[in-house]
């Protein structure tokens, strides 16, 4: 109805098409809430991460620290971050169980990196709710998490209790010898 | 609000302000002159109560923000200056912490009374509905304060509880970053948690101002069930629950005085007087105790997202609650059958309450280890709060449909003021009345 003059005709039966002023109606109505969803936006975003704390998010870490069969737990982006230096059983332990029935499969190969099988660094946190697992404790000798029961294996992977996936691996390279860098 | 108002302007000054503003009428219709039915219990107390309870803590936590550092290298510290060095620091502290576990002691009770009188059936949906978004504001409010004084209880509270979020399929992790503002809960996390639990109280107070709003429009249910038919069934509130809702809540208060001067720490757990350290979890995390159960309920599942989901659930039953029961009789009293089933719905959240303070693997019979049956030791606090979840969620989704459908209510009393009337004791001088029958 676009030869529709304005006010001859206000109300149209229904089923026609809409008239001119029924397209400012939602012309109006479509900004009014892009304008309110667009101004949202910014009041939702600024609870994400801000920039200087994405800025401190990597660490450097001296591993000549740590001796074989001992752990280390730094903090990094606000996580303990478990730094283990395995011992040959410990590793032994872990390829054996490669293929054991697992809930969250992995072998030990990608789990550290190539040529570095005695370091092993996870994020200690929990992948159930988030609590630090005890080092050393559980069935499988490689960590405990006391809050609900978590039984981790010596590559840091999910052996019983309510955990979904295995202790996660962040990114990091090895500076040298004996410098890593997390994040 | 309903009905027709009685309120006369005396003054000139009231006149004038009842004409432009009649906030002096919404008082006095709201307040003094409202119809309430007259056979009101003390279990009717706790509205009252829980007002008196929100305003005590909307006062101390105002002080106490005053004085609080909302930063995770002061928080503690400055917990532990209101305590030491503040004046009457400990004194309001105290009556804050104390306080909003006599907020939930009241509103437990104050639930399991509409669930009993059915005071959520028709026409009181909307005033039932409104006090399940006071309670889960409630949550939101008690969850975020309790995490403030950073003690190891509040920050590795705060981890498990956004962590459920995490479990949320594709979006989960996403979701805890944004709630923590960070890769773990720290210190852009501490100061929304402040923001917030200084907003949420007066959402709560406005909702409040919703739900009596709805309340007068609806009126009180009262013990019987049956709705009020005349002004005989009625008597204005003030002075008739004034001086009963008075005197409940001067009870109440003496056991908040005791808690506040004789044991402050009771309800509380003593590892939280440990700063938070990000990297050691305490041995045993419990929530506080208004939480247990569905602490229970989270870990009875051994699915992560299924036991977050059944832990909101088991919020959502009580929203949906008013389309679930299907009896048209609202009291238990007249539902015997309902009754015997509301007692171990009561006896079955203080089950789970139990279970969810205790470690999933601790032996409900302390010395009997042999219970076994199929891989499963049912002699352990998971079994207990399986089983009791299990009567829980029945209750809503089983018991409460079907029971409306199958069972023979008892006769209900044609109006409140019937069997007051009727009872013997109650007849005229001089009628036979045969005091002899009587016990």
């Amino acid at each position: 109805m676009a030869d529709t003059v304005v006010g001859a005709n206000p109300e149209h039966a229904a089923g026609e098409d809409p008239n001119r002023r029924d397209f400012i109606h939602i012309a109006a109505g479509v900004a009014a809430v892009g304008a309110v969803a667009g101004l949202a936006w910014p009041f939702i975003d600024q609870m994400n991460p801000a920039g200087d704390t994405l800025a401190l998010a990597s660490v450097e870490f001296d591993l000549t620290k740590v001796e074989a069969g001992q752990s280390v737990t730094i903090k990094w982006r606000g996580k303990p971050l478990f730094i283990r230096h395995r011992t040959g059983a410990e590793i032994a332990s872990a390829i054996k169980d490669d293929h054991a029935a697992l809930r969250d499969p992995q072998t030990d190969e990608v789990r550290h990196k190539p040529g570095k099988a005695e370091w092993l660094i996870l994020v200690g946190t929990c992948t159930h709710l988030g609590c630090v697992p005890t080092f050393g404790g559980g069935d499988y000798g490689g960590w405990f998490c006391p809050c609900h029961g978590s039984h981790y294996d010596t590559s840091g992977r999910i052996r019983k209790g309510p955990a979904p996936k295995n202790l996660a691996v962040p990114d990091y390279a090895f500076l040298s010898d004996t410098k890593v860098k997390v994040g | 609000m309903s009905g027709h108002s009685t309120y006369e302007p005396k003054s000139g000054v009231e006149k004038w302000l009842d004409t432009r503003l009649p906030i002096v009428r919404l008082a006095y219709d709201s307040l003094v002159d409202f119809p309430t039915p007259k056979n009101l219990n003390y279990w009717y107390t706790f509205g009252g109560i829980l007002a008196l309870c929100l305003g005590i803590q909307i006062v101390t936590g105002i002080v106490l923000a005053m004085h609080y550092v909302p930063h995770v290298d002061m928080a503690f510290n400055s917990v532990e200056r209101i305590m030491r060095d503040v004046n009457y620091g400990w004194l309001v502290r105290y009556m804050h912490a104390n306080g909003a576990s006599m907020f939930f002691i009241a509103v437990y009770v104050h639930m399991f009374r509409g669930l009993y009188y059915g005071s959520y059936k028709a026409p009181r949906e909307v005033l039932w509905i409104l006090g399940c978004v006071i309670y889960l504001l409630m949550m939101a409010t008690a969850f975020m304060g309790y995490v403030l004084p950073w003690g190891q209880m509040s920050f590795h509270g705060a981890v498990v509880i956004t962590n459920l979020f995490g479990a949320l399929p594709i979006v989960g992790q996403s979701i805890t970053t944004w709630l923590w503002g960070g890769f773990a809960v720290d210190d852009p996390t501490l100061n929304r948690f402040f923001s917030l639990h200084y907003l949420l109280p007066f959402m709560i107070a406005g909702v409040v101002i919703l739900h009596i709003w709805a309340l007068h429009v609806v009126g009180n249910n009262n013990p019987t069930g049956v709705s009020v038919q005349s002004k005989e069934d009625t008597v204005p509130f003030h002075p008739y629950y004034t001086v009963k809702d008075g005197f409940a809540i001067s009870v109440f208060l003496l056991m908040f005085a005791a808690f506040v001067f004789f044991n402050p720490n009771a309800l509380g757990d003593a590892v939280n007087y440990v700063p938070a350290n990000p990297l050691v979890t305490p041995a045993h995390i419990v929530p506080e105790w208004y939480f247990l159960p569905f602490y229970a309920i989270l870990r009875a599942v051994p699915d992560k997202l299924m036991g977050v989901l059944m832990m909101f659930g088991a919020i959502a039953m009580l929203f949906i609650l008013p389309w679930l029961d299907t009896s048209k009789v609202r009291s238990m009293r007249y539902r015997p059958t309902a009754k015997l089933y509301f007692f171990i719905f009561v006896l079955a959240c203080l089950v789970l309450g139990f279970c969810g303070g205790k470690l999933p693997d601790a032996h409900v019979i302390p010395g009997l280890t042999t219970f076994q049956l199929l891989d499963a030791d049912l002699n352990s606090m998971v079994w207990l709060s399986r089983f009791a979840a299990a009567y829980y969620f029945s209750y809503f989704l089983i018991i409460l449909p079907v029971l409306g459908l199958t069972e023979v209510p008892l006769a209900q009393p044609l109006s409140i003021s019937a069997p007051v009337l009727s009872h013997p004791a109650k007849a005229p001088v001089g009628a036979a009345a045969s005091p002899e029958k009587r016990g």
